[in-house]
């Protein structure tokens, strides 16, 4: 099979990747690209380990064959980090004790980051529905959503987020 | 670190602590096994059984060999030291029957039969699909009453009653307290019932997974998610027959474990395609493993009998205990060890007599999970004693305060209570949710026990 040469923007920067069939975003992030924060957690779209923003939109990089996303935007927690973007929800992650494992963390990050550039002023409702694709199994939702809520009204006081 | 989670000498119980790597979690910094690059790395595939009980008539290989990508194929053949093994062999425990790659029978629909390495995962699945294995299908057993019934299909010739025998030739993890008996002859009312759980995936997001390098002075590391490196190791090195010393496990975090990290089902392999390969090899559980081949919490069916008094004294309890621990024991006996340590629960109740039986069945080997033997142990006896409170018209709430056990009581393994807190606890319950005691019952302490 050919490859497809695909240009993307990753955290910034133009990436030349060359696509083979359904090879996902998440592989060449990951393996590819050395994108750490792009966990795999099951490689079929259940867990939200994987969670990125494409053009600003959550996505799920399991499930995006790169060969469909010419031109995209991507962004990782590695690019969230570098722009300090989503450093207050990190910051009430951090006061709310909001991970344990961690390995669904950066995943919920991204979901949290999502959410308040969409909707600065969640409820409790729509906050549990912005994290639902993303799995815990450390029993750590509760925490998870004051973080969420807790950075939202950081934010809404003219936080440092963006 | 924010200065209010910091803990001051002698201020640390009731205060929160931040967990050292929460930074990093935040930051998507923290470092799993897979998130280190090696160069040259293999992918490994395991031909699994697709029956749950046959004897093995022949493994052919021939066409995973030609496979595109393949590097290399294992068989039990290729497991150099120990072919057969056990979790606890350092701590005399025997003997071993479970294979790293089966030899002449397969136990469970799932057991590893073949390993196939290849340059991508993709081409080590296509190996793996190419093996093929013939089977004489045997009978199997599913359910620990099915295993126990005379006649039943035989997993082991050296079990021939389908139950792990523990050290002494004794059929079943016991204790002995009291005269339990003679308490029966005595009391008031017998209240006797059966309880089931049933098997749990634990589930960890992050699979559970290994990368077994090979290095140039003769060690091998290990970059593993394992819950029990130091056991893993021993029992790594004793597979393959070289010294722990050339062993070196880099582990620690785990994404997730609940005890589903614990078997070591994944670093042997990983070790022994490796030393085959002589490149790094990574070997990790899919999604669809995990849930279908790494082990599960066991399903456990546990019998009650109690004798009690009108007063709601419990004076005897007996308990029967069944572990379905699957195919396999690996850690089970830790499992019914520490069940059987649990009974009578907390409470104290001076004539017990309990056995906790592993029994092998054609299922998934079961493992720890989330207080392993003990949830089990606690379900059954929380569930009883609302039964005996019914059975006795008594309030629940009385009957646990007067028959949980006190400062200098003594358990049925006869270690000496010395930090009951199980009366302090149900009185701060019940307040914290509106329940009202009689005064006497408010009055209870763990330091004594009031009226008797």
């Amino acid at each position: 099979m050919t490859a497809k040469l695909v240009q993307l923007t990753v955290n910034g920067r133009e990436e030349h990747i060359a696509a083979d069939g359904l090879i996902s975003l998440q592989q060449v992030l990951r393996e590819k690209l050395d994108y750490n924060t792009v966990k795999d957690g099951c490689t079929q779209g259940g867990c939200g380990a994987c969670s990125v923003l494409v053009d600003g939109e959550l996505a799920l990089a399991c499930l995006l064959p790169v060969s469909r996303l010419e031109g995209a935007e991507i962004t990782t927690l590695e690019g969230l980090n570098e722009s300090n973007s989503a450093g207050v929800i990190q910051e009430s992650f951090v006061e709310h004790s909001a991970a344990q494992c961690g390995f669904c963390t950066s995943g919920m990050i991204i979901s949290a980051k999502a959410l308040l550039d969409e909707n600065p002023t969640p409820s409790r409702d729509d906050i549990m529905e912005a994290i639902s694709g993303n799995l815990c199994r450390c029993t750590g939702y509760l925490p998870i959503i004051e973080a969420v809520q807790s950075a939202a009204g950081k934010l809404a006081k003219g936080g440092d987020g963006e | 670190m924010s200065e209010k989670h910091k803990i001051e000498a002698g201020h640390a119980v009731g205060q929160p602590v931040t967990l050292r790597e929460l930074e990093s979690h935040v930051k998507g910094q923290t470092v799993y096994y897979e998130d280190v690059k090696v160069p040259r790395m293999l992918h490994l595939k395991v031909h699994r059984s697709s029956v749950a009980h046959a004897r093995i008539l022949d493994i052919d290989t021939s066409r995973a060999e030609q496979s595109d990508g393949v590097v290399s194929v294992l068989t039990y053949r290729d497991v150099p030291a120990t072919k057969v093994w056990t979790h606890f062999e350092a701590v005399g425990i025997a003997p071993g029957a479970e294979p790293i790659l089966a030899l002449d029978k397969v136990r469970w629909k799932g057991e590893p039969i073949v390993a196939v390495v290849a340059e991508s995962l993709k081409q080590a699945e296509d190996g793996a699909a190419k093996v093929k294995v013939t089977y004489e299908k045997l009978a199997s057993v599913f359910d620990v009453d099915a295993a126990l019934a005379p006649g039943a299909p035989n997993l082991f010739d050296c079990w021939p009653d389908n139950h792990y025998l523990f050290p002494d030739d004794h059929a079943a993890a016991q204790i002995r307290f009291g005269d339990a008996e003679k308490a029966f002859a005595e009391a008031d009312h017998i209240v006797e019932h059966v309880y089931n759980t049933r098997p749990i995936e634990q589930a960890p997001i992050e699979t559970a997974g290994c990368v077994a390098v090979p290095g140039s002075d003769g060690r091998f590391t290990l970059y593993t998610n394992s819950q029990s490196l130091s056991n893993t190791r021993n029992n790594a090195a004793e597979i393959a027959g070289i010294s722990p010393a050339r062993l070196h496990l880099i582990g620690g975090t785990a994404g997730g474990g609940f005890g589903g990290k614990v078997d070591m089902a994944i670093e042997p392999m990983a070790l022994l395609a490796a030393m085959k390969s002589k490149r790094p090899v990574k070997y990790r559980f899919t999604r669809e493993d995990e849930m279908t081949v790494s082990s599960t919490r066991a399903a456990w069916r546990v019998s009650i009998k109690d004798g009690v008094m009108q007063d709601g004294r419990i004076v005897a309890r007996y308990v029967t205990t069944h572990q379905d621990v699957g195919a396999y024991l690996r850690n089970s006996i830790y499992g019914a060890f520490k069940h059987a340590s649990h009974m009578p629960g907390p409470y104290t109740v001076p004539n017990v007599s309990a056995d906790v039986f592993c029994v092998f069945t054609n299922r998934t080997p079961s493992a720890a999970m989330r207080g392993f033997g003990v949830m089990p142990a606690s379900f059954a006896i929380e569930m009883q004693m609302d039964r005996i409170a019914k059975a006795l018209r008594m309030d629940p709430w009385q009957l646990r305060l007067k028959n949980a056990f006190r400062n200098g009581d003594m358990k049925a393994h006869r270690r000496e209570v010395w930090d009951a807190a199980l009366v302090e606890t149900i009185q701060a319950t019940a307040r914290l949710s509106g329940k009202d005691l009689p005064e006497d019952y408010k009055q209870m302490s763990s330091q004594k026990r009031l009226g008797s």
